[in-house]
């Protein structure tokens, strides 16, 4: 078997010592270098999630009431497609890349040859418990490394139920989770890993960064911020209000890195943009959204607190404009609508993770980047609402974050093609499709030369026609060359 | 060179900063006509000033002007120009397919600058590991603040005197200073540091970076084997194997170099021919003996020379020259030397060795080599002398390194189409050519959609049709999704 459950031992350093060389064994012994091995593992994952979609959404709602849609979705639907997409890819992935050499190293072959990192650590979040965990052990099986996984224990049922899993359907020699909290991760941490892959908050990424320093171990950082939404007038204001919804609060209730955080729009747009919010989200959500079977709860009490302090601030609760409901017993909250908040509000300095939506109000769409700026830092993606071709120059040009999209929110994520990533405090490096298996392989160069005959100009003793003709080959014009070869 | 004072490089340090932020900020180094001006004044700075950056690297490292021209300032003036000629093909938007789900849209992958860098540049190639990061860095349109090794300190007084005087002073920047000065860059936000040098600074350079989540680049090192099989049969192959492991050992400031041969690797019935046509080709190069020592660099200080002292001590390390291990320490210079399988667990043979001394392993079958390697941690480049293809293929799939190179040493450091860079203790991150330009960039994906059409199924509240439409989506299963429709499906 290859997990551990909370409660039967503690799982402290030693224990963290172990498994790493089980796996590093594994490793070493090739196991996960053949193609095959790889094929049967991403097999392996369909099938777990073809058998267990039931349990899988069972195990959703039980942690974060996710509505089954959204479990089918968003979960299991993206892990299957990035399953398919390795399997259809990876001999593709994992062929040498030729590379060019030219006249100064001349006669010459080069390649650049993909080998897996070894042995990864992948430490996954609560709001996409089965996503943000597989996700990136697909593309570490893609890439042939030995893996160990730790989903987040503030997904209690999920995380149990991945251990299972796991444990039923993979490779347990070179595939393994454990399960557990700060201590089991900290002894984790102090291992040598190969590369470990963080999904997560920016404090935690800190000390994940600082504890793979002590081996020079490369990371991956998957993180957040506040994610802004330029909303322009003039726009088909009823279908970008229905995108705004589902990138806020159809994804987990606001609960995920790439939620719009807050909008941003002009005065005389505002009261039209609310009303229809307002509009949208009761043809959603319905009068009560508290009942609606469609919005996740959030996730604990730590965080229902968390947002009601967001919200109950002075000088903020007083700017509602619609919604604020809460039911603390079934930790819910409604959508929330807040217009005009104070710059230095709480709710405009954190990263929100949760159904509350406030609007900053400008004179200007184009004061909308300056608000963007001195909101802290990047964030990992950032939207645009417009018809203005000019405007969404600016924006693509000036407003840095981990990805863009224009006039609509959230769908980049399902899109393989492009590097899902951060840049500054909303993380690095990248992933999905073959950014996956990029991030957790070494690229490594290759240079094939002959023995037949070399230019005595490359040895001592050093005369000035052998710097000339250094000086021509290094300059790679073949006039040069000859006329230097001619002493000339 | 004079010294500066702490507390007044500290308050200059933070000024300096707070420029270069402003300098990024009003989108200066953004354009392409800035950055392509900077690489030409780079070209100027380094063509106008050749003398002085050769009389420069002699004072610090003892260098020829070949030596100078071939490892620093040729490569310098290639890379420049390689960057000028590709710079807008590496600035253009990539663009992404997309499938029919999505239509109408467009996406693309836009790379943008970082921000403000630090560059630490190490003392062995001061002009090379000092500009060519300055080059990716000014490519990708970001701020700089360099910081050239103070262990030479001609380089360093160099590029703190001459940069100013060709580059954009509100952008590029140049600070001298030991270790202290180093210490206190470290403390403060950067948007990216590049790092070359040891494993050991290389940690403490990570651990800043972690307060400030900064993303970071180590070009470190490690003890570079070099197999040799079955090269050394045929007599003119023999000659060019033994050419190119001593032009790969003592030809790059001699061997206090990253990619370095650090250790040569043979079967023992070959070690005898080898170290005879070595010792062949290490007199004809450099000279006979340590007096009339040629063509080769010194060792950088006093410190790196007792060192290297240090490691021929131990009596069964002495007791294994047979070539060489003369030194002079007024003029901080060691002859090239060999050593004939030095005790495995002494220092020479577990530390990277950054000097001449070459210590041959002899095997009694080659391909213990590849476990022999692995038994050592991951090295920047694998060298290999060999013709047998299945070997190769061995060497390749066996073995990790940050590069390979077959039946050569050093020419994998001029290919600009191969990224140059480590893995695991070797580092992370890599550079040259393009890969410069990626490293100091942020790849911004965008996606660029339409308000029309829509897709109901998007929207709460949740239906089984919307949830039957969208796993067909999500499949692109565009047959089924017509099926559903038109109600051919059940949902």
């Amino acid at each position: 078997m290859g997990s551990q459950s909370e409660g039967k031992a503690v799982f402290d350093t030693e224990s963290a010592k172990e498994v790493v060389k089980e796996l590093r064994a594994s490793f070493v012994a090739g196991k996960t270098k053949s193609y095959e091995w790889r094929v049967s593992q991403l097999t392996a994952i369909l099938k777990m999630l073809e058998e267990n979609e039931q349990p899988i959404v069972s195990a959703l709602r039980d942690d974060l009431s996710k509505p089954e849609l959204e479990s089918s979705i968003f979960e299991i639907g993206m892990l299957r497609n990035s399953c398919r997409l390795a399997l259809k890819e990876m001999k593709h992935w994992m062929k040498p890349e030729k590379a060019k050499t030219s006249l100064t190293t001349f006669p010459s072959s080069a390649e650049i040859v993909s080998e897996p990192l070894g042995v990864v650590l992948v430490i996954s979040a609560w709001n996409y418990p089965f996503l943000l965990s597989l996700d990136p052990v697909v593309g570490a099986i893609a890439a042939g490394n030995a893996i160990l996984l730790k989903p987040s224990e503030i997904a209690p049922a999920s995380s149990s139920l991945l251990a299972k899993l796991v444990a039923d359907y993979m490779d347990g020699s070179c595939i393994k989770v454990v399960e557990g909290a700060v201590p089991e991760t900290s002894a984790l941490l102090e291992q040598k890993w190969d590369k470990i892959f963080y999904t997560g908050n920016g404090r935690i990424a800190r000390i994940v960064m600082t504890a793979a320093a002590k081996h020079l171990t490369p990371v991956v950082l998957e993180l957040g911020g506040k994610s802004p939404v330029i909303v322009d007038s003039d726009i088909h204001l009823k279908v970008a209000t229905r995108r705004i919804i589902a990138g806020k609060w159809a994804c987990n209730n606001g609960q995920a890195c790439i939620s719009p955080d807050y909008l941003i729009t002009t005065k005389d747009n505002a009261v039209k943009l609310v009303d229809s919010l307002k509009c949208e989200l009761e043809q959603f959500y319905g009068k009560n959204p508290l009942d609606s079977k469609d919005l996740s709860c959030i996730v604990n009490s730590n965080h229902f607190d968390r947002l009601l302090k967001l919200l109950d601030e002075d000088k903020v609760s007083s700017k509602i404009a619609h919604g604020g409901e809460r039911d603390e017993t079934n930790l819910k909250i409604a959508p929330t609508i807040l217009l005009d908040v104070p710059k230095n509000s709480l709710i405009m300095k954190e990263e929100i993770f949760g159904p509350l939506l406030p609007i900053v109000v400008v004179d200007k769409v184009e004061e909308s980047f300056d608000v963007i700026k001195s909101c802290g830092g990047k964030p990992l993606a950032a939207y645009l609402f417009t018809k203005n071709k000019k405007l969404t120059g600016k924006f693509v040009a000036e407003v840095s974050a981990g990805g863009l999209v224009v006039n609509d929110t959230t769908v980049h994520l399902a899109e393989h093609n492009l590097p899902f990533g951060g840049v500054g405090e909303s993380g690095m490096g990248s992933y999905h499709g073959k950014f996956s298996f990029d991030a957790f392989s070494h690229k490594k160069a290759v240079l094939y030369r002959g023995l037949g005959g070399d230019a005595s100009l490359r040895y001592p003793p050093y005369t000035p026609g052998k710097l000339r003709l250094l000086q021509a080959l290094l300059s790679g014009s073949i006039l040069r060359i000859i006329r230097a070869l001619l002493g000339w | 060179m004079l010294p500066l004072q702490t507390s007044k490089t500290i308050a200059s340090m933070e000024e300096s900063i707070a420029e270069l932020r402003e300098t990024f900020r009003t989108g200066t180094t953004k354009s392409v006509s800035w950055r392509k001006k900077q690489l030409r004044a780079l070209l100027d700075l380094v063509n106008e000033n050749e003398d002085s950056i050769f009389h420069a690297l002699d004072q610090d490292l003892g260098k020829s002007r070949v030596e100078s021209y071939r490892d620093e300032i040729g490569i310098i003036k290639k890379s420049a120009s390689y960057s000028l000629s590709c710079l807008d093909k590496w600035m253009a938007p990539k663009k992404g397919d997309l499938p029919l789900l999505f239509f109408p849209a467009k996406a693309e992958v836009m790379p943008e600058p970082l921000g403000v860098v630090l560059i630490f540049s190490s003392w062995n190639f001061p002009i090379t590991v000092a500009l060519d990061p300055l080059i990716g860095a000014i490519s990708a349109g970001n701020t700089v603040l360099l910081k050239p090794s103070e262990l030479a300190p001609a380089c360093m007084s160099f590029l703190t005197q001459t940069i100013p005087r060709y580059l954009d002073n509100k952008a590029i920047k140049v600070i001298g200073g030991g270790a202290d000065v180093g210490k206190r860059l470290l403390e403060l936000k950067w948007d990216k540091i590049f790092f070359t040098g040891s494993p050991r600074v290389g940690r403490l350079v990570l651990t800043a970076a972690a307060k400030y989540l900064t993303p970071v680049t180590l070009e470190l090192g490690g003890k570079c084997p070099a197999i040799v099989d079955n090269t050394l049969s045929n007599p003119s192959k023999a000659k060019v194997t033994a050419k190119r492991i001593v032009g790969g050992k003592w030809g790059p400031c001699t061997g206090q170099a990253c990619i370095a041969i650090d250790y040569v690797l043979v079967e023992e019935k070959l070690a005898s021919t080898l170290i005879e046509t070595v010792k062949k080709y290490i007199k004809i190069f450099y000279g006979d003996n340590l007096k009339e020592l040629k063509s080769i660099s010194r060792i950088v200080n006093q410190q790196q020379f007792q060192r290297l002292v240090n490691l021929l001590k131990d009596p069964h390390v002495a007791a294994s020259v047979v070539y060489g291990g003369s030194v002079d320490e007024e003029k901080l210079v060691i002859e090239p030397t060999i050593l004939l399988d030095p005790p495995l667990d002494s220092e020479i043979m577990n530390e990277e060795i950054f000097g001449p001394l070459l210590p041959i392993i002899t095997l009694k079958n080659i391909e213990e080599s590849i476990e022999f390697i692995n038994s050592k941690p991951n090295p920047l480049v694998i060298y290999a002398f060999t013709e047998n293809e299945t070997f190769k293929k061995r060497i390749l799939s066996e073995t990790s390194s940050g590069s390979v190179t077959f039946n050569d040493s050093m020419v994998q450091f001029i290919c600009e189409s191969l990224p140059f860079g480590g893995v695991g203790q070797s580092g992370f991150g890599r550079y040259h050519g393009k890969y410069s330009f990626d490293t100091f960039s942020h790849e911004k994906s965008v996606l660029h959609r339409a308000f029309y059409p829509e897709l109901e199924p998007r929207y709460p509240p949740w239906t089984n049709f919307k949830l039957a439409f969208l796993r067909l989506a999500y499949a692109l299963d565009y047959f089924g999704l017509i099926l559903l429709m038109s109600g051919f499906r059940k949902s």
